[in-house]
């Protein structure tokens, strides 16, 4: 398969500080890449560097072959990445249908197709169709962050740690999103939650203080215990 | 009785005036963070523009064409010029401002004269109606209609088009915005003149209203635009007209009941407001988290 995104030497500052200093990060078309790493490591900048909202100062970020180092946010989204952010992002006041209106580029067949597919992936979404996004509940409002990023033709997922203070239980519906949203697009998922991420993940990136530090397939890091415990405080 | 229907419908008439300009300037706030001291400029210049239109032509209507036209070009050319630079620095918007607002005030004693110019009710909006003991002036009733069509259409666009939902989901979180695609400078370029040309409409609105206008009026509305913006909520169109409503209302009768104050009153309440609910009263600007 082809790389899909590829992240070379990345640097990012933000403000004064040097975030980021040497990502090195692919995406494969058709799978699940996992980036890890502890709190503080630099996952959720990398993630916003990619979507040009914390511009990278150094590197570069290449998506299906194009150069996106230097282009604005509304520019990468429309190239097809969807961006789900470590605090949703929902419009508070706006409705679940309202969130979704603004996210939905142009209402073509196959768009209103794939909303009615995203709606019986999460019910719940149909279910408060007019309810205020603000009034969900923290799993709610998981389901439609990724459902705004995935409406549109979108060929790449970004999504932030989505299993965040959510339940077990409504974990595990989001990891089944996830496994079906796979079938349509590549994802690059962010998550301290290993077991869930060694589930679905295909591949991993290790990130600590900034810099990517291990790569490869999810299957050997599981096996490795050292790397668990030096990286991720566990094993 | 008869008083207090004439300083409901002065308050009123008031309130809808200073509403039109802080209308733009509270959506300017909560969509780009823009502090921006110029728009009493484009008050003033609505004005004149209208008003000397509405001299040469004989026609009010044709005058507030060319006045919400002035808004619109005067909006286009300072957003490019004079907000463009300054996004994301409060101390450099209000120095850019303020500066660009005496350019304008400034202006218009160089191409229209330092001295106030008198403006006359156009015939068919003047004179007064008597109901029983109640005079009700046309002319105020008249604005306090404009100024209700236009919260009307424009709260139609917020809630109903796409556009709409689009400023406000900006006014809320303008990151994820344009993470979902919209390029969100444009929207911005297109609210910034919207609520120039309301600014401008208010000041022609307010000339015939006043009687007459003078090159400092805008400077003077923008202080009770930016205290309606505070007290309704940074970003709330709907807090805009009830605060802007509020404010004209209680002017209006404390020049009549305890005229000392009168002119300490919005500072009252713009600080009995901020000590109680300092996001305002109808802020749309809350940070939604888990
Ligand atoms: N806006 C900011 N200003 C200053 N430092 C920041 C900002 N955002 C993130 N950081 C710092 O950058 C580092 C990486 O943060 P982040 O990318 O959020 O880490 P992660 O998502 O891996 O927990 C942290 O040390 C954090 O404190
Ligand atoms: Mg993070």
């Amino acid at each position: 398969m082809q790389n899909l995104l590829k992240l070379h030497n990345i640097h990012t500052h933000i403000g004064q500080y040097h975030i980021l200093q040497g990502i090195d990060f692919e995406a494969k078309e058709g799978e699940v890449s996992v980036l890890l790493g502890r709190n503080g490591a630099g996952k959720t900048t990398t993630l916003k560097t990619i979507m040009g909202l914390t511009p990278a100062s150094n590197g570069s970020v290449h998506f299906f072959n194009q150069d996106i180092t230097k282009k604005a946010t509304y520019d990468i989204a429309n190239l097809g990445i969807g961006y789900v952010p470590e605090d949703q992002g929902i419009f508070g006041q706006l409705t679940v249908e309202e969130n979704l209106k603004v996210a939905i580029r142009k209402e073509t067949p196959e768009v209103m197709e794939k909303l009615e597919y995203i709606l019986e992936l999460f019910p719940d979404l149909k279910k408060f169709w007019k309810k205020a996004g603000g009034n969900l509940s923290g799993g709610q409002k998981q389901m439609l962050a990724m459902a705004r990023a995935f409406v549109n033709d979108s060929k790449l997922l970004l999504i932030d740690e989505p299993s965040k203070g959510l339940a077990p239980i409504v974990i595990e519906k989001v990891m089944e999103a996830i496994v079906e949203m796979k079938k349509q697009s590549t994802i690059v998922l962010v998550e301290q939650n290993f077991l869930m991420a060694s589930n679905i993940g295909d591949t991993y990136t290790l990130i600590d203080d900034g810099r990517t530090v291990h790569r490869g397939a999810m299957s050997d890091l599981i096996q490795n215990e050292e790397l668990k415990q030096k990286y991720l405080g566990i094993g | 009785m008869d008083l207090l229907i004439s300083l409901v419908i002065n308050g009123l008439a008031t309130g809808m005036l200073i509403f039109l300009l802080a209308a733009g300037l509270t959506l300017i706030f909560g969509l780009m963070d823009v502090l921006n001291f110029a728009h009493g400029g484009l008050f003033v210049w609505g004005a004149y523009t209208g008003v000397f239109t509405y001299a040469y032509t004989e026609s009010f209507l044709i005058g507030i064409v060319v006045a919400i036209l002035t808004g619109i070009l005067f909006g286009f050319i300072m957003e490019k010029l004079i907000i463009t630079p300054v996004y994301g620095n409060h101390v450099q918007q209000i120095l850019i401002t303020l500066g660009f607002m005496l350019v304008l005030q400034e202006m218009i004693k160089v191409a229209f004269g330092p001295n106030a110019i008198p403006v006359s009710v156009p015939t068919y909006l003047a004179g007064s109606w008597e109901i029983g003991e109640v005079i009700v002036i046309k002319y105020r009733v008249f604005i306090i209609i404009v100024g209700f069509i236009i919260f009307g259409i424009f709260h139609y666009i917020l809630t109903r088009t796409k556009i709409g939902l689009i400023v406000r989901a900006g006014v809320m979180n303008k990151e994820m915005v344009q993470a979902l695609g919209i390029n969100i400078k444009r929207v911005f370029l297109f609210v910034f003149m919207t609520g120039a040309s309301l600014a401008a409409l208010g000041g022609m609105l307010m000339a015939p209203y006043s009687g007459s206008i003078y090159a400092e009026m805008g400077m003077e509305f923008a202080i009770l635009g930016f205290i309606v913006v505070v007290i309704g909520g940074m970003g709330s169109f709907s807090g805009s007209l009830l605060a802007a409503i509020l404010v004209g209302l209680a002017g209006s009768f404390m020049a009549y009941y305890v005229p000392f104050l009168s002119l300490a009153v919005n500072m009252i309440l713009m600080a009995i407001v901020l000590i109680f609910r300092p996001q305002g009263l109808f802020s749309m600007i809350r940070r939604e988290s888990t």
